[in-house]
């Protein structure tokens, strides 16, 4: 899969010069990455170091202070979050976020009925669109949930739950996602499940990976980024990565990424 | 179960009300027009409460501003026809939601409440510091509105059943309105932005454009209430625009369960005969007049009991009615 970093082609996102600062704080500082389509580009670094920071100015959560996010060639830095999940990227988020009293399938429902212009509407049943139901059930099949799809959100497990997150994402058709830390919290076997999940999405998605848990990162980065501080210390292939000394020093050697 | 009780049920108790007139109790159907008024005010509350998750507290504003649009519309001797001026009167609390409701959602929780009541008292200072409305006298309502048809007179106002009757399809037209209104996808996703406007956001819904507009429909829905009230007692006063009306109205909703549309309804009927009993010189003497204290531990206990309301209670019975059903 790596042949895909090489082939080059036109990134679906690039940002250019992405800073972020809280106040005195710099939690983002001068980022500059390129996403592809078949590509996973995974975020990873210690706890502070801006990843999620990161995730947020692409999803819209959060305006940048400087520097530039195109998506597909157009400026979306500081477009709203809905503005920018209509033009094609879906997040998850590190904790879980869904309707908890709402059905796996009204979840989804609702995230695949964004997509369509039904909003003024208001006499027909929601229930009644062929195609929202469709996109919804596909959603929830993609992600594992189809046999759940009666069941209240709030009654599934931790796992399910952060499955839901995904197929949500899934059901908004989004070209780009962005997974902050989908695995946290997992056992092995949702682990699993989870990484296959994705692996599965990758042909025809972009997708950057924040994530902590470093089989899974390197089961499924084409690409890794190691950010400390807000900064970019190091971006390539994972095994570019692993050897980069700067790292190396940083983490103490690349096993210490593992603990961290 | 091959029907289920909440298809039903809505025709049969608009069926029942109806035939109410039969009674021939001009102090009782009175006394129902203004149970069903409330009806219709708390159901345009509880689409902003119970399903936009907009907690106001000025709601009088717009009920109170569709009764002093009838009052400043109508000719002082003459009669006005109800087929334009009550449009008018809702269409002027929809704008004024409109554009209230532009500024007062850019805040939430504590702070949208406080704002919607400053709104809602502005209002009131204005029609009664000014004479606009004629100050904290009022106006008048001397004549009716008319329904025509041409010559022909479809209903007569002055008639309370009449009057009784166009209530209550006014309250039944709001009612299956907002219910197929939250039945859609724009329901739906109000509903979700109660429930995490967060995520709404980032699923890509312009969650201020659907506040704005259920904010909209529930001012406007709240109008129709106020110019019925209006009509009912024939002159307005500030004292329609002030919090305590807010405050009850809100209490209805809280009391008959947020969030069910048909607990507003059960919430008019209790909150404004408890108000009836309670108030009883011959039943309570001299507690009588402590009435407000009675009706606010009752409101407490039900807070503390009964957290979905009368209408969660219902639907518990109604559960464990179904429950046995199947059993069987």
């Amino acid at each position: 899969m790596s042949e895909a970093v090489s082939l080059g082609g036109e990134p679906i996102l690039r940002t250019k010069g992405l800073t972020k600062q809280f106040g005195g704080l710099v939690a983002v500082s001068d980022v500059s990455l390129d996403l592809y389509v078949g590509e996973v580009h995974v975020v990873i670094g210690p706890n502070g170091a801006g990843k999620s920071t990161l995730t947020n100015l692409l999803s819209g959560d959060l305006p940048p202070t400087s520097g530039e996010v195109r998506f597909e060639g157009n400026d979306i830095a500081g477009c709203s979050a809905d503005h920018i999940s209509r033009l094609g990227i879906g997040r998850s988020y590190q904790k879980t976020n869904i309707f908890l009293p709402f059905t796996v399938f009204e979840n989804c429902r609702l995230a695949a009925q964004s997509r369509t212009p039904h909003a003024l509407r208001v006499f027909h049943r929601a229930g009644g669109y062929a195609e929202i139901n469709r996109l919804a059930g596909e959603a929830m099949a993609a992600a594992g949930l189809a046999h759940r799809a009666e069941r209240i959100a709030a009654t599934l497990s931790h796992g399910e739950q952060r499955q839901l997150e995904i197929a949500m994402c899934l059901a908004t058709q989004p070209r780009l996602l962005l997974f902050d830390e989908p695995l946290a919290g997992m056992g092995p076997h949702e682990s699993q499940r989870m990484v296959e999940l994705i692996k599965g999405l990758t042909a025809d998605h972009a997708i950057m990976l924040i994530e902590h848990d470093m089989d899974a990162v390197f089961a499924l980065a084409d690409r890794l980024t190691v950010m400390v501080n807000g900064e970019v210390l190091e971006s390539g292939t994972p095994e570019d990565v692993r050897s980069s000394p700067a790292v190396q020093l940083a983490y103490l050697g690349g096993e210490e990424i593992l603990h961290d | 179960m091959n029907f289920r009780a909440a298809d039903y049920l809505p025709w049969l108790v608009i069926g029942l009300l109806a035939l109410f007139p039969l009674v021939e109790s001009t102090f009782y159907m009175q006394l129902l027009t203004k149970v069903l008024i409330m009806a219709i005010f708390a159901m345009s509350l509880d689409l902003l409460v119970g399903y936009t998750g907009l907690v106001s507290f000025g709601h009088a504003a717009y009920f109170g501003l569709a009764g002093y649009a009838l009052a400043l519309m109508a000719p002082q001797y003459e009669a006005v026809s109800l087929w334009w001026s009550l449009p008018a009167a809702v269409g002027i609390c929809a704008l004024f939601a409109l554009v209230t409701g532009v500024l007062v959602l850019r805040t939430r929780g504590i702070y949208f409440i406080m704002v919607t009541l400053a709104f809602a008292q502005m209002l009131f200072f204005i029609f009664h510091d000014t004479k606009i409305g004629g100050g904290s006298d009022g106006i008048y309502i001397y004549v009716k509105p008319t329904m025509k048809s041409g010559e022909v007179e479809l209903a007569n106002l002055e008639k309370i059943e009449h009057f009784y009757w166009l209530v209550l399809a006014l309250m039944a037209a709001t009612f299956l309105l907002l219910r197929r209104v939250l039945g859609s996808t724009f329901g739906r996703a109000l509903v979700g932005i109660k429930v995490n406007e967060h995520r709404m956001r980032a699923l890509g819904f312009p969650v201020f454009r659907y506040q704005l507009a259920s904010f909209t429909l529930s001012g406007a829905l709240a109008g129709i209430a106020g110019y019925l009230a209006a009509v009912q007692y024939g002159f307005v006063n500030p004292e329609i625009l002030s919090w305590h009306q807010s405050g009850a109205v809100l209490m209805i909703v809280i009391l008959g369960g947020m969030g069910t549309l048909y607990g507003s309804v059960i919430g008019a009927f209790a909150f404004v005969l408890l108000q009836e009993i309670l108030s009883n010189q011959a039943w309570f003497g001299a507690a009588a007049k402590h009435w407000q204290l009675a009706l606010g531990i009752f409101i407490m206990l039900v807070a503390l009991y009964l957290p979905q309301g009368l209408a969660g209670l219902l639907r518990q019975s109604g559960r464990k009615a179904a429950a046995e059903t199947t059993d069987e």
